[in-house]
């Protein structure tokens, strides 16, 4: 429970702003232009230094395949090289002579499920004061914070993650207590000394903001705007008003002042940051539209979305995906008309659906969240298959993220990110065997060699120990 | 005018089921006491009681026949460790009854008129084929939180099973920030309590005599004189391995404790110990992230560990959200079945496992001759699944409780009915009911 109030009432309000590693060396410094010419700014000052961990050519055969772009292949073939998928197929694709070959029979294989909303990192275990970074509950509009800034790399929970959960990539937000909490970043989930080394190469930033009850809550509790829903709004508002202002200058080629919360609006505003939305409530979600729409930019996805039921119609035509639990609700006034078929719902209005954990511990079973959400949509006549269903944990977030050209599905030429679990993922009993991340075996059952022990749990009671 | 409005809806709504002699035939029957299902059973429930259960049990003149149609009957889930029916939305506070901050009451809080069964929690809860919850209260402004309470998730006023079933302490980090800021302050506390409490018992007199310096009230010291003499087992929080052999010490000074251990989190570096002391506890059991300094050692195979070391192991939810997800026990006890399969992991059968959300909880609170298995004597209490109630998605397609049929429809599947189709038609959405 005390997980659970901090889960659904601190971070559940997070908004997050993405760093963005996209815009790879584009510093545009001042040099590059006649002094007239307006300062330009390193978009990517903490660059992506992550590089993939050696891998052998391996294949998989007999194995049930879901691809993440809703395919399936019974008794298939996947042959992963150089990091990449590079042949996925039937029984009959050729693989080389002399590489690591697993036999897949009773097992199914699938890409790694990618997790867009995570506090790993920012609220990392153990949960002491002087861990809390993911909210900068300074000043209800926080664009000039980066997440990245705050990820603690030795978080054991990045390992349960992996090993449990099968999780290779993931957005970690700030929270919720603001109205634009700062960026995000997305991470591949790999062990690094440093948060660049984990930065997912090419990812954009995200930039994370929260509707209702959080912001007017913490600010309205100090004083201060916002401490309404419509307050709320009037503070957004004023503050995208002077972003645009900010952009306009610098797009009639002005000088400005540098300031970091512009620079990421601006971002947000040109199309290189994508808003990542907490919003529960329909009516909500439906005015956020409005406003993106005034001040001429896109909500990426509306995350936690307990109510996108209601707003289904308008979500598929609007092109904004759903991130959502399958069942959380009752912790708080806006989470109080949580459906069990809110997944399944969204998904039958032919809106983007995704499965999100907001939680250390739910990121260990996504998939099985998407069990059941997938179950309750059966009871009410929406039967999605096995394969469909796991485009709600890998190709949905990708592209939600901006990495679904890169990873999400199995498809020649994409990262290797891939889970081979001991079962059908889709029930209780099942666990990840093997968990590939750019083609390095990064988890294996089998082998405790190949468990992640991060510094923190390193000479601790359990040190190395299965979790 | 409105809340009489609601009131007289509530009184509608409330009118209990009648108790039905009922026979469910053609099951896949799972008893609860960890033996194997068994095929094509049958469960006898007369008077609200389970009279008869399992295979070549004939069904009696006169009493209804329901055909399981092969399907898996179980009784129905014990939530070992909750707070269903104490809150609402945790987060308005006029709902929340979980804690007492502000009282200067203690052991002597009893949650049983805090207690609401018309909350949307009990219907949801049930739903998911919860019939018996153990309700503990979250804390006070001192070290004792107060009773809990047995009840049932039945659809009609009377929720309470057993009134005052068990107190409810936490020592470790919370315990030593209400006992002044450490754990020597929450043992020397805990002690002094009692003693103040046993002394009042000899001598009533003594607690007018200490007056303003009294540490606790009248009504916590008849609570403690129960939970000293074993009449109410102690529910005691305690997570590191180092606490919980302190805690199981205490029944060397307080020789009748009926001690049952919460969380236990580095419990299986210490199983010997507390299968030696013979003491139950209730597992949230995949804890497996070092969330404190008390819980370092956690493992998802401290469940399986634990039973493995003959300890009575309960499976629960909390640490999570302990009064409106106690449907997650089924989804917990399944984790536990594929953890046996992980090399160098530790989890259950699939029999132990149910029994883990069943019977084994109800003995931990002293009830398992009343409630938890279809064996006969217990409550009439019996759920039809449309799958394996250990595997994800599945649900209950019929409930009884206490030989009552029961209603599965929630607030929320009456919201998910309006919003088949989200387009409004002819008439808004206020309308379509």
């Amino acid at each position: 429970m005390i997980r659970g109030v901090k889960g659904s009432l601190l971070a559940a309000v997070s908004l997050a702003l993405v760093g963005c590693a996209a815009s790879n060396g584009e510093t545009a410094s001042a040099g590059d232009k006649p002094a007239e010419k307006p300062v330009k700014f390193n978009k990517d000052p903490y660059p992506s230094t992550y590089k993939a961990y050696p891998g052998q050519v391996t294949a998989v055969r007999n194995v049930t395949i879901f691809d993440g772009e809703g395919g399936r292949i019974d008794n298939g073939t996947v042959l992963l090289a150089n990091g990449k998928v590079e042949a996925v197929g039937g029984p009959d694709t050729p693989i080389p002579a002399d590489i690591a070959v697993y036999d897949g029979t009773g097992k199914f294989l699938t890409p790694g499920i990618i997790d867009i909303h995570s506090h790993l990192g920012d609220y990392p275990s153990p949960s002491v004061e002087a861990h809390s970074d993911g909210n900068e509950m300074t000043s209800p509009t926080t664009p000039e914070v980066w997440s990245e800034h705050s990820v603690w790399p030795q978080d054991p929970g990045f390992s349960r993650a992996l090993a449990n959960g099968g999780v290779t990539s993931l957005q970690i937000l700030p929270g919720s207590a603001n109205l634009m909490g700062g960026r995000s970043i997305t991470l591949k989930n790999v062990p690094s000394r440093t948060v660049q080394g984990m930065k997912f190469p090419g990812a954009p930033y995200g930039l994370k903001m929260a509707c209702g009850e959080n912001p007017k809550r913490v600010y309205g509790g100090k004083g201060r705007a916002p401490s309404t829903r419509m307050g709320n709004y009037a503070v957004n508002r004023a503050t995208w008003a002077k972003a645009a202002a900010y952009k306009k200058k610098m797009d009639d080629g002005k000088a400005v002042d540098r300031d970091l919360a512009m620079e990421t609006l601006v971002g947000v505003l040109s199309g290189e940051i994508l808003v990542h939305n907490h919003c529960y409530r329909a009516d909500e979600m439906a005015l956020v539209i409005d406003m993106s729409k005034e001040f001429g930019y896109k909500v990426s996805t509306f995350h936690h979305a307990v109510e996108s039921y209601k707003i289904a119609d308008i979500l598929a035509k609007e092109g904004t995906c759903s991130a959502m639990w399958a069942d959380w609700w009752g912790f708080k006034m806006e989470a109080y008309d949580s459906v069990n078929e809110n997944i399944p719902l969204v998904y039958k209005a032919g809106a983007c659906t995704i499965v999100h954990s907001d939680d250390a511990n739910q990121i260990q079973r996504l998939n099985q969240e998407a069990a059941k959400a997938r179950a309750a949509g059966r009871r009410i006549g929406i039967d999605v298959s096995d394969e469909l269903a796991w485009t709600w944990l890998s190709y949905n977030p990708a592209k939600a993220l901006g990495i679904g050209d890169k990873t999400g599905s199995l498809k020649p030429g994409k990262m290797a990110d891939v889970v081979l679990w001991n079962g059908n993922p889709f029930s209780a009993y099942t666990r990840p065997e093997k968990v590939w991340i750019d083609g390095a075996l990064m988890f294996d059952a089998n082998d405790p060699k190949r468990r992640p022990v991060s510094d923190f749990e390193l000479g601790q009671p359990g040190e190395g120990d299965v979790k | 005018m409105i809340r009489a409005l609601l009131l007289s809806a509530a009184a509608i709504v409330a009118a209990p089921a009648a108790a039905q002699d009922v026979a469910i035939v053609n099951a896949k029957l799972v008893i609860g006491d960890g033996s194997a299902p068994v095929e094509g059973g049958t469960v006898v429930v007369r008077g609200g009681k389970v009279v008869a259960a399992g295979a070549g049990v004939a069904v009696p003149a006169g009493v209804e026949r329901v055909d399981a149609q092969g399907r898996y009957v179980t009784p129905g889930i014990v939530a070992a460790f909750s707070r269903v029916g104490l809150t609402e939305v945790d987060a308005v506070t006029g709902t929340n009854d979980r804690s007492a901050p502000r009282t200067r009451f203690s052991a002597g809080l009893d949650i049983a008129p805090a207690l609401n069964p018309m909350g949307s929690p009990v219907a949801v809860n049930r739903a998911s084929g919860v019939t018996r919850a153990i309700v503990a209260p979250s804390g006070s402004s001192n070290l004792f939180a107060g009773q809990g309470a047995v009840v049932d998730l039945a659809d009609d006023m009377d929720m309470v099973t057993r009134p005052r079933a068990l107190q409810y302490v936490a020592f470790g980090e919370d315990g030593s920030a209400k006992a002044g800021g450490s754990r020597a302050a929450t043992f020397l506390l805990f002690r002094e309590q009692l003693l103040a409490a046993r002394s009042y018992a000899r001598n009533p007199a003594t607690l007018a005599e200490w007056g303003n310096d009294a540490m606790i009230q009248r009504a916590d010291a008849d609570a403690l004189v129960r939970v000293i003499d074993g009449t109410t087992p102690l529910f005691v929080r305690v997570d590191r391995a180092a606490d919980i052999v302190n805690v199981i010490k205490l029944k060397g000074e307080f020789p009748a404790l009926k001690l049952v251990l919460v969380g236990v989190t580095e419990g299986w570096l210490v199983a010997r110990d507390i299968a030696a002391a013979k003491v139950p506890v209730l597992v949230s059991p995949l804890t497996d992230l070092p969330s404190s300094f008390e819980q370092l050692g956690a493992t998802q195979s401290n469940a399986g560990r634990l039973k493995a070391a003959g300890v009575d192991v309960s499976v629960g939810v909390f640490d999570d959200d302990d009064a409106h997800k106690m449907g997650y026990a089924t989804q917990y006890a399944g984790n536990l079945v594929g953890l046996a399969r992980v090399p160098g992991a530790s989890g259950m059968t699939w029999d132990q496992a149910f029994a883990s959300i069943s019977s084994v909880p109800a003995r931990a609170v002293g009830m398992e001759g009343s409630i938890g298995s279809l064996r006969p004597g217990r409550a009439g209490d019996v759920v039809i699944w449309d799958n394996d109630p250990l595997e994800l998605g599945s649900r209950p397609t019929a409930i009884w409780i206490d030989g009552k049929a029961q209603s599965l429809t929630t607030r929320q599947d009456r919201l998910r009915d309006r919003y088949a189709t989200p387009q409004e038609g002819a008439l808004p959405k206020a309308y379509d009911r």
